[in-house]
């Protein structure tokens, strides 16, 4: 009871903020103080918005980013999963490739994009690459790890109640790891979501959310930016909240192997 | 299960196999021979692609190029002066950003009020990547480093400002009456106990955002029309397939970004919080 | 003139589902230099009790007195030792927490250091004042607990089953090392435990508590010689007494 009404009581002092925020952005939009294309008021944001959803062009940059990211993480799960749990499991498949990685992991993903442009050509290819390599490295030492810290207790279990290696590996290692894999799909999921939006601006022409962004800036729509900023939030916000956080519900904290999330 | 672990997985954990404790020379020698063979065979496979020539030679160089541009761009000081400009833009940016973040944090986890005012801001601003903002600012503040400093600053700030947040919150009941019990009042309670109970989170917090700031850094710098700078030079060197100095460049991005999330907070932590056993090293 | 009396102390905590009492009506009294254990099965409010007499939690009814004045909040007439090992601060060493409380009085460097080191000579630890705590075993944590607890020499000492999380050998030890300070200080203390032969060794008086609502059953005078002789006739019988009425209380459950 109490509880319900803390909650009630922030969410009020909340929207009381957002409102307030809000006032003082529409006021200093209005004051007249900033050139208007430089701070469109909420409404021209709300009304840019609303036309973009409209005529589809929204939809569309959001499909390619949504697309492109997809690709790039699902490329970035095929590999690294596997090469991942190999590396867990082989200290000849770990010897190989740790130090790679360690070595590969600190470059920024971004810091790719000029050199794949000059590989790969503007576009498609290059974007789903750096998006590629952004998430599979939170993916593979996440897998890595999680994999080596499989409880033995559970191995020996396990082991003496007659699991095969067959049986070992899908019944107990790979959920044993999968708090892992979960967090190391989330950490990817983000990576790649910042890193497709970083390369559309430099990579890809015409379609995109982060091309759009930054072409926008050429013609100073700002309602146009803020208006698809709103909608990469709003992106992350499902992927992160709803799809990974009923991933999280079904599987590991159904199984009280992690609290709830901590915020 | 360490605080770093709670707070982010992922900060590297890979070094666990670079850094086997070796006992004699000999293991030594085995060890790092070991660490580096797959980086010769590497190597060795990109060799036999450039030298084939089944890509042109200019976006294709081979390792010796590679190499040669490195050694040259350095001596002739172009390499220095393109990474301490970006070195220069990240301190100043993530200085903003750790002062800024710290204050916020603390004033959340401390006061109900600072707390209903930064915590809808922080969930609606933080989740959208601090790069989706470089046109926004680019276009507010013009090009250059002002706008580049301030986007550094303002997206890398989150972190610290959620760790610390977390850390303030997550200081043990009992050492504030244990404190209260021994007659500490509200500011010695802060200074005393608060402060340095919260600290492996703190540290956590500038870890991530010093990370966050150098990835975003030289992304910035590719668009936001600088002279000097990591990001500018690659990014410029598309212009004649340079692809040797994009290379030389990469690799140096990747030095300091190791550099940065392995020692910069190494030394710091272990002398507070690793010495205390409140963080595992 | 009792040292600290209770008088009628009742709280009720608010939960979802509706008010529930977590002590009531308790009323005993303690001396000066008295050993008072409170005795009780889990969930019977005696950590409550000793949380609302360290001025932590208020009482919905019902007052304290500790030297004639009533207690509104946490004060330093009063040392308090945890359960809980992780209640010394991490980032200070093991002399740097028995001076915590001498610091917070305003007492120079080299005055408080001087206090502490007897403090933790008293308590067997004067070789490990360098140490931090997670170096020290739980054993060792505690008593430098105990030592933080007295250096700002308080009349009180509240202690919260502060050997409960300790091994059976470690425990005894403990407990000996106890009474000897006990016996040395002379500070009145109030002692929670669920250890029935804790209490017999310890307190000079017992006071039984009893579960939903936690309440006071009985007291138990113990006026056994000391050092007491846990395998004495005396003793057992005294064991037994208590069982009886804790036990008693079980069966009707």
């Amino acid at each position: 009871m109490s509880a319900n009404t803390e909650r009630m009581r922030s969410y009020r002092r909340a929207a009381v903020t957002l409102l307030v925020v809000a006032a003082l952005y529409e006021a200093s939009a209005r004051s007249g103080y900033f050139a208007p294309a430089l701070l469109p008021t909420l409404p021209t944001i709300g009304r840019t918005l609303f036309a973009m959803l409209l005529d589809g062009s929204m939809l569309g940059h959001a499909l390619y980013t949504f697309y492109r990211v997809m690709f790039g993480f699902g490329l970035a799960i095929v590999v690294a999963l596997p090469l991942g749990i190999l590396m867990g499991r082989f200290r000849t498949v770990e010897g190989f490739f740790l130090p790679l990685a360690s070595a590969l992991m600190p470059v920024p993903s971004l810091a790719w994009v000029p050199v794949f442009i000059l590989w790969f050509g503007l576009g498609n290819t290059t974007t789903v690459l750096v998006v590629f390599y952004a998430a599979t490295f939170p993916m593979l030492l996440n897998t890595w790890s999680g994999v080596r810290s499989v409880n033995p207790l559970w191995l020996r279990a396990a082991g003496t109640m007659g699991a095969d290696e067959n049986a070992m590996f899908w019944k107990v290692i790979i959920p044993g790891a999968s708090p892992f894999i979960i967090t190391g799909m989330r950490q990817a999921f983000l990576r790649a979501w910042i890193a497709v939006v970083g390369a559309e601006m430099i990579a890809a022409s015409n379609w995109g959310l982060g091309w759009v962004i930054f072409d926008a800036k050429e013609f100073l729509n700002t309602d146009i930016m803020l208006a698809s900023l709103a909608v990469i939030g709003f992106i992350g916000f499902v992927f992160e909240r709803l799809v990974f956080g009923s991933l999280e519900r079904a599987t590991i904290q159904r199984w009280g192997m992690v609290r709830a999330a901590k915020s | 299960m360490t605080l770093r672990d709670a707070v982010t997985a992922e900060t590297a954990r890979a070094d666990v196999a670079l850094a086997t404790p070796a006992r004699g020379i000999g293991d030594r020698l085995r060890s790092a021979a070991l660490t580096a063979y797959p980086f010769v065979v590497v190597g060795a496979m990109w060799e036999i692609v450039a030298h084939l020539g089944i890509f042109p030679p200019r976006l294709f160089p081979t390792l010796e190029e590679v190499a040669a541009t490195f050694v040259r761009l350095t001596v002739m000081g172009i390499l220095p002066h393109h990474a301490l400009e970006t070195l220069a833009r990240l301190s100043a940016g993530f200085a903003l950003a750790a002062v800024a973040g710290v204050v916020i944090g603390i004033a959340m986890g401390r006061s109900r009020r600072a707390e209903d005012i930064f915590l809808p801001l922080v969930s609606i601003i933080a989740p959208i990547p601090g790069i989706a903002y470089a046109p926004l600012f680019l276009l507010w503040f013009g090009l250059g480093n002002f706008a580049t400093v301030l986007l550094v600053g303002f997206a890398s700030s989150f972190a610290v400002i959620i760790n610390t947040w977390t850390g303030v919150k997550a200081v043990k009941e009992i050492w504030v009456r244990s404190a209260q019990s021994m007659g500490a009042d509200n500011r010695r309670l802060f200074r005393l106990v608060i402060l340095p109970g919260a600290l492996p989170y703190i540290f956590t917090g500038l870890r991530l955002g010093m990370a966050q700031a150098w990835r975003i850094l030289v992304v910035v710098e590719m668009l936001a029309g600088v002279q000097w700078g990591l990001g500018w030079m690659i990014f410029g060197a598309r212009e004649f397939l340079n692809t040797d100095v994009m290379l030389a460049g990469v690799a140096v991005i990747g030095i300091i970004g190791l550099v940065l999330e392995k020692h910069v907070f190494q030394r710091l932590e272990d002398y507070t919080v690793v010495r205390w056993g409140m963080m595992e090293q | 003139m009792p040292h600290i009396e209770i008088r009628d102390v009742s709280l009720i905590y608010d939960t979802p589902s509706g008010s529930v009492p977590g002590v009531q009506g308790v009323s005993f009294s303690i001396e000066p230099s008295e050993f008072l254990c409170i005795v009780g099965p889990s969930g019977c409010g005696k950590s409550t009790l000793l949380n609302i007499i360290a001025g932590f939690l208020m009482p919905t009814g019902g007052e304290i007195r500790i030297g004639g004045k009533i207690i509104t909040g946490h004060g330093m007439d009063r040392g308090v030792v945890f359960q809980d090992f992780a209640q010394l601060f991490p980032w200070r060493t093991a002399l740097a927490n028995v001076t915590f409380g001498l610091e917070m009085k305003g007492i120079s460097k080299a005055e408080r250091e001087k206090i502490a080191l007897e403090q933790l000579r008293l308590v067997k630890l004067d070789k490990f004042v360098r140490s931090y705590p997670h170096h020290l075993s739980g054993g060792m944590q505690q008593r430098v607990a105990i030592a933080r607890a007295l250096a700002y020499n308080p009349s009180v000492l509240l202690m919260d089953e502060p050997f409960a999380a300790l091994d059976a050998l470690t425990r005894d030890e403990m407990q000996r090392l106890l009474a000897d300070v006990w016996r040395e200080t002379k500070k009145t203390v109030i002692y929670v435990t669920h250890n029935v032969a804790e209490a017999v060794y310890l307190a000079d008086r017992v006071v039984v508590m009893t579960p939903h609502p936690g309440t006071v059953k009985t007291e138990i005078p113990i006026r056994l010689a000391r050092p007491r002789d846990p395998l004495s006739v005396e003793f057992l019988e005294h064991q037994k007494e208590l069982l009886r009425h804790l036990g008693g209380e079980a069966g009707k459950a």
